[in-house]
């Protein structure tokens, strides 16, 4: 697609890789890992645009994994990915900064826009961002 | 478990007996303990007052016989120092003398008679034909010659009549003689039979042997041996007044007041039945004790109702905490299958989730050409689709049941009964299906919300819809669930068309512990329970059911009142 990079969070390695499998066929650049832990790792290597991360997994959790990637990188955006209709942990994430949040199994079709979306906002909040520096330049 | 064996439990006899029993003792101890102790204080001061009154005319009496004996003796004693033996053997002198005594002083005097030493009356005045009688052997004569002047006891004499004689001893000439003057018995008995007090009270007088100086009264025979005590214990003390409290022979308890007369010779007695001489005591005592009786009745009768009836709240209170319990367990469960069913849910949705994803991945790999020829591609087709549509089933359940796990939530808050309908409605499907059952739902569409607690309501709707299901297990049937706004308050129908419920049991439905199904199976609080939380929120649970055509429940929840100004203004703005 756009060229834009993303990262996939997930305790469930089948899950991880079938998915990874189906995004990367559709031309997206994807990379998987399979804890918050590995997840910060991968960031600090490697720049992302969006992460797509589950909510409950074993060590650090999503919130924790949320918390901490927004903490360090603000300006990468998070979709969040809940295995129970949990409302209040979605609206914890989206209080904590999260774009959005879907409940598994979803529809391979509805992640994509929202990772467009996602990469849009990032986009347009990074452009904001250069034309503040560029005025304080001047 | 019911009523009645509530009732015969041990505990609640227990129970009513020791409140029966402590209020009875607190109430009547008191009454019993005053009333006893004024009672003693008022019987003692009381028999103080009757004795000192008793004793104080019996002083008086005394004194009186003993004035009217002085009194007597000295008009003896005056005849014998103013007239010699020789003038007084002449009876014209001695006519004349008791003549004038007589004028004087009444019939006291009967009659006077001069006795010489040897025993002879020389002299006589009076009534009787006493003239040159002989009373050498008399014992009063004996005594009489003994000292100055004697006063005998009541005997015959001569002339059979009772009486007693004063005499006076003088010396004429170095011979003794005697001046004697009879004393008038009927007289000298009035002083003492006057004495009479109530029903029983009377008095007389006894020598030092016990013989009645008085007339007896007819009516009373005194048994004599108290006044032998009397007559042998006074000797010491003539001038006391005696009081002693004693049962006589006939078995009642007399009262006896004595006093010595004539210097111990005689004795005063005065005696009546305590229970005459003590009767306002008597009549006292039986007030009080008719009182403490008539309110220990009144103690009893009301510790028995208090009792019964404080027993019976804790029964019922014991009974709706026994309930509460209940409904707490109830709802606990609920909670914690809620809880069950969020977990199994997650771990539900991932694997489905991996299978919808692999099915995915084959659909993108199917997209390519080469296998765009494949003959069997629209099969292929088919089965993903098919497993896409059953993998979002799954979803489907799995979200149904974590929304129902979610309201396991006791606050209280708004409420979309339609929606909870709805819920239940799809959780019970499955179970209804195997009953042969089909649940229709009649909803209203624009139902406003309800301010209670969401576990509340679903536990009363799963209950109606779970005992419906049980009614119809093995004939199947149709369930009809409808909400609609009546007045200000929402109104849910269970309608089935099962066996309904028999006259006989209708009654009861609702009672704690009353089920129709078998030992371990149903608790029979079920519906107690609903009908608990619907009454709770100001609501009517009612039923309504015709034998082999089925049953209705009505559930009527009251709106808030509140609610009905804040619905003004969204309904403002939707138009």
């Amino acid at each position: 697609m756009n060229g834009f990079k993303i990262l996939l969070v997930d305790d469930e390695i089948e899950f991880l890789e079938t998915l990874m499998k189906r995004i990367k066929k559709r031309a997206v650049d994807v990379t998987g890992v399979s804890s918050g832990e590995k997840a910060l790792e991968e960031i600090e290597k490697n720049p992302y645009d969006v992460v797509v991360l589950d909510v409950k997994m074993p060590g650090m959790d999503g919130i924790e994994t949320l918390r901490e990637i927004k903490r360090r990188y603000p300006l990468i955006e998070v979709i969040m990915l809940t295995g129970h209709a949990s409302v209040e942990v979605a609206v914890q994430g989206m209080e904590l900064g999260a774009f959005d949040y879907l409940m598994k199994p979803m529809d391979i079709d509805e992640l994509l826009y929202k990772l467009e979306d996602a990469y849009k906002k990032k986009t347009l909040h990074e452009q904001k961002i250069l034309a503040r520096e560029k005025d304080v330049g001047i | 478990m019911d009523w009645n064996k509530f009732k015969s439990n041990g505990y609640y006899r227990s129970l009513t007996r020791n409140i029966f029993l402590t209020i009875f003792i607190v109430s009547i101890m008191p009454m019993v303990l005053v009333s006893g102790i004024i009672l003693y204080q008022f019987q003692t001061s009381y028999h103080e007052k009757v004795n000192a009154h008793l004793e104080e005319l019996v002083l008086k009496h005394k004194q009186n016989i003993d004035i009217f004996l002085k009194e007597k003796l000295s008009d003896i004693r005056f005849l014998g120092e103013a007239f010699n033996f020789t003038q007084l053997k002449d009876e014209s002198v001695l006519q004349e003398i008791l003549r004038n005594l007589q004028q004087e002083y009444g019939p006291v005097f009967v009659d006077l008679g001069v006795i010489n030493s040897y025993g002879l009356q020389v002299a006589y005045a009076g009534p009787f034909k006493l003239g040159m009688a002989l009373y050498a052997t008399a014992d009063w004569f004996q005594s009489a010659m003994q000292t100055d002047y004697f006063i005998s006891d009541v005997f015959l004499g001569l002339r059979g009549l009772p009486h007693f004689i004063i005499t006076v001893r003088k010396n004429w000439m170095g011979e003794q003689w005697i001046l004697r003057a009879t004393i008038d018995f009927v007289a000298f008995n009035n002083l003492v039979e006057n004495i009479r007090i109530g029903e029983t009270g009377f008095a007389f007088i006894l020598n030092r042997e016990g013989k009645f100086q008085t007339t007896q009264l007819l009516d009373i025979m005194p048994a004599k041996e108290p006044y032998m005590e009397f007559l042998k214990k006074g000797q010491g003390s003539i001038d006391k007044i005696h009081i002693v409290e004693k049962t006589g022979g006939s078995g009642n308890k007399n009262i006896y007041v004595a006093a010595f007369l004539k210097e111990g010779d005689w004795l005063l007695v005065y005696q009546q039945r305590s229970r005459d001489a003590f009767s306002d005591f008597e009549k006292a005592l039986i007030v009080t004790l008719a009182i403490i009786l008539s309110g220990g009745l009144g103690i009893i009768t009301t510790a028995f109702i208090l009792s019964r009836k404080m027993v019976d709240r804790v029964v019922s209170a014991d009974q709706e905490k026994e309930m509460m319990n209940e409904q707490i367990i109830e709802s606990g469960k609920l909670a914690s299958v809620g809880e069950l069913a969020a977990g199994i849910a997650h771990e539900i949705n991932n694997p489905v989730a991996i299978m919808v994803e692999e099915a995915g991945w084959i659909g993108d790999l199917l997209e390519e050409e080469e296998f765009q020829q494949g003959k069997n591609l629209d099969e292929f087709q088919r089965a993903l689709n098919q497993i896409r549509a059953q993998g979002r089933r799954c979803k489907e359940i799995t979200q149904k049941l974590l929304s129902f796990a979610r309201k396991t939530d006791s606050r209280v808050q708004e409420v979309n009964a339609n929606e909870l309908i709805d819920e239940i409605v799809a959780l019970s499907a499955q179970r209804a299906k195997y009953s042969n059952v089909t649940i229709e739902t009649d909803l209203q569409n624009d139902l406003p919300a309800l301010h209670m607690s969401q576990t509340e309501l679903q536990q009363v709707l799963l209950n109606l819809i779970n005992n419906a299901l049980d009614a119809m297990e093995k004939q199947g049937g149709t369930i009809n669930i409808s909400s609609k706004t009546v007045d200000s308050s929402v109104m849910i129908e269970v309608t089935d068309d099962g066996p309904g419920i028999p006259e006989a049991n209708l009654s009861r439905i609702f009672d704690p512990f009353f089920t129709t199904k078998p030992v371990g199976k149903g608790t029979g609080l079920g519906l107690s329970i609903c009908y608990g939380i619907i009454n709770k929120l100001g609501g009517q649970l009612e039923v309504r059911s015709t034998l082999n055509k089925g049953s209705v429940f009505c559930v009527r929840i009251p709106l808030p009142e509140k609610k009905d100004n804040n619905l003004e203004e969204p309904s403002a703005d939707s138009r």
